[in-house]
């Protein structure tokens, strides 16, 4: 088990260095100016300026030479600074990455528990109304665009409803209810189908006939023996959706005016700020090969039958 | 009742006294299925899988229900068990007394606390039978927990207790193991004693040794065997194998298409088959006299269970097939011998059943 954290721990730096790696070489080929702006408007730039900017962060070095600059800062800890505040990118990213944490975790709360109780009582109930109803739901919302859902659910308890303000105080509870669940909308479908195929499989597993024809009543055969095993590949898969998340949270914090990681992203695309594009994506790589690291650990825990090494 | 009341005084209180004593009177036997009907809907149709079944168990008795898969001896079981898929499975008709009271027809808590208590059942393939994520103590104790309402640690110590029964090594040390963990043999005498926890009246092994090799297969049912003398245990036997058959059981039903078509006590049906089908089924085990002869097969497949043969199930099949074999269902009807008496226990579907014993 150890030697299996070490070994992964391992392939994350390879991971990490092959992501950033890409994402350089694409920054490199944009065309513009990354500094262009930070120079004046187009008709005063003066070229002494432009050259100074260019020298202080090293844009002028061969891609190789300032990708190797990039790692050796961020070996020690340092993302190096960005192009429109000047301040260090971390600590523009810190309190940011907090806001999407809070965000992330409220939306894999609501992915799981509406996923996996749709999916449930669907598998529960098959082929009844209700069945027929989350089958359709479920196609329908996965078929919907983030910025869609996002928008409709604003609409909808926002402006008609007024359950909650459109933009009201960032420190209101109320206020994370609407982006997470934007957020969540998507992969709790997904979450929902996959829970009903699993359950469905493994009612007809012979393990269950064996909890029945032992006498066990109904509702431990279904709590202990059939959701013990359907959590499996449920686990599992939100594991792997943190991904699809994170992208979601860019859309959704831009339309909930949500200051995380996501909005960062968006504003330094818009201004070619390509330390903080770099930044959000090294800790995103980061964070996905941990939290794909915990899961595959989650479910050495759940599945016996699966040993690491 | 054989006893009419209008004997002898004192016979008369001796059939009172069998009243009183019923519906678990000496008379009644432990198990009795009563013209099951079981059928299963399906896409193409319903299928009939089990069409009148009629058989029964006595305490210390061994049943073997013999026939190929598809003939309805694994549903008849699973009707007995209440483990039925339904849907698409469905009871149509019919009745499973256990000691005189029809489990079909009770209420669900009273039926469970029956399985498992007072019936239990083995499965051919203790690997997808057992739970894959639950330590084996776990699901050994979870008899006793469910219906003994006994302390996770009291459950665990009476799982050691009977995985040492079934005679696993180091039962202490495995008993936290997980299924994959151990060998086929050993997870079927695991299984074993999951049936066995609670000293039941009646174990139903569906197939119980299919899954092992020829070698354990034998250890498994001598150990099935001996523990069922020990407790006085009905067991009802399923399979396909006549060879499994041959040392356990007491009497046998032969199954084809969802029905009985032969029954009779182990030896005779070996030494005298009533039915075609029965026969053929002997003749197509290898034997070493007839070593490099042609293997003995009945010609043909099993019938779809959405269009079963009008008549005999079997008459596509059978060698002795008449006109009136595709016309006519035969009825389960007493075996007589040469001079007319009714042989004990035997009994044939088979309009032809005379040619077929004595010819």
């Amino acid at each position: 088990m150890g030697r299996y954290v070490v070994r992964r721990l391992g392939q994350m730096v390879v991971v990490l260095l092959g992501a950033t790696m890409i994402l350089f070489a694409c920054l490199f080929v944009i065309p513009g100016d990354p500094v262009g702006s930070l120079a004046g408007s187009d008709k005063a730039r003066d070229p002494a300026v432009i050259a100074q900017l260019h020298q202080r962060y090293g844009l002028d070095d061969p891609l190789a030479v300032q990708y190797g600059n990039y790692i050796k800062r961020l070996v020690q800890g340092d993302m190096g600074e960005d192009f429109t505040q000047r301040r260090p990118v971390s600590e523009i990213l810190a309190p940011k990455l907090v806001n999407t944490a809070k965000l992330a975790v409220v939306a894999i709360v609501f992915d799981m528990v509406i996923g996996m109780l749709v999916g449930v009582v669907a598998a529960l109930r098959r082929y009844s109304l209700l069945d027929t109803v989350v089958t359709l739901a479920t196609t329908i919302v996965v078929g919907f665009p983030t910025f869609v859902i996002g928008m409709l659910l604003l609409n909808t308890f926002a402006v008609q409803l007024k359950w909650v303000p459109v933009i009201g105080d960032p420190g209101d509870p109320k206020q994370i209810i609407l982006p997470a669940l934007t957020l969540a909308l998507v992969d709790a479908a997904l979450v929902a189908r996959l829970t009903r195929g699993t359950m469905l499989e493994i009612l007809r597993a012979d393990y269950v006939k064996t909890a029945v024809a032992k006498g066990v009543p109904r509702r431990q055969v279904l709590l202990k023996h059939v959701l013990r095993n359907s959590v499996i590949p449920v686990i599992t898969y939100i594991g792997i959706s943190f991904g699809t998340l994170l992208g979601g949270a860019l859309i959704t914090e831009v339309i909930f005016n949500w200051d995380g990681v996501g909005m960062a992203m968006n504003t330094a695309v818009q201004q070619q700020n390509n330390p903080i594009i770099i930044g959000v994506a090294t800790w995103g790589v980061l964070i996905f090969v941990l939290l794909n690291l915990l899961v595959d650990l989650l479910y050495a825990v759940l599945d016996p039958r699966i040993r690491l090494g | 009742m054989k006893k009419t009341v209008d004997d002898a005084p004192g016979a008369g209180a001796a059939a009172d006294t069998l009243k009183a004593e019923a519906p678990d009177g000496p008379d009644t036997p432990l198990l009795q299925v009563d013209d099951l009907h079981v059928e299963f809907k399906t896409r193409d149709g319903v299928a009939r899988a089990v069409n009148g079944v009629s058989y029964s168990v006595d305490a210390g008795e061994t049943l073997a229900v013999l026939g190929e898969s598809g003939s309805g001896k694994s549903v008849t079981a699973q009707a007995i068990m209440g483990i039925l898929d339904t849907p698409p499975g469905r009871i149509a008709g019919g009745r499973v007394l256990y000691r005189g009271e029809d489990l079909l027809t009770m209420g669900e808590e009273q039926r469970r606390s029956i399985r498992g208590r007072k019936i239990s059942m083995i499965f051919q393939d203790a690997l997808s039978a057992l739970n894959p994520v639950f330590s084996v103590g776990w699901q050994l104790g979870e008899v006793f927990r469910v219906h003994q309402g006994m302390s996770k640690k009291d459950a665990k110590a009476k799982a050691v207790e009977l995985m040492e029964r079934v005679r696993i090594p180091a039962a202490r040390e495995r008993v936290n193991d997980y299924p994959h963990q151990f060998s086929g043999g050993m997870r079927q005498r695991i299984m074993i004693a999951m049936a066995l926890a609670l000293e039941p009246d009646l174990i139903i092994a569906d197939e119980p040794t299919t899954a092992l090799d020829v070698t354990v297969q034998a250890q498994i049912m001598d150990l099935l065997a001996e523990l069922q003398r020990e407790y006085r245990m009905g067991l009802i036997l399923i399979t396909h194998d006549l060879g499994v058959v041959a040392d356990v059981a007491d009497k046998i039903a032969v199954m084809y298409a969802g029905r009985i078509v032969e029954t009779a006590p182990v030896h005779e049906l070996y030494k005298n088959p009533a039915h075609p089908y029965t026969k053929g089924l002997l003749q197509s085990i290898p034997r070493l006299d007839q070593k490099g002869q042609e293997l003995y097969a009945i010609k043909g497949l099993p019938p779809s269970l959405l269009r079963i043969p009008s008549g005999c199930a079997f008459n596509p099949r059978c060698p002795r097939a008449q006109e009136v074999c595709t016309t006519e269902l035969p009825v389960l009807q007493p075996v007589t011998d040469a001079d007319g008496a009714d042989l004990p226990g035997r009994r044939s579907a088979c309009h032809f059943w005379k040619e077929t014993v004595r010819g």
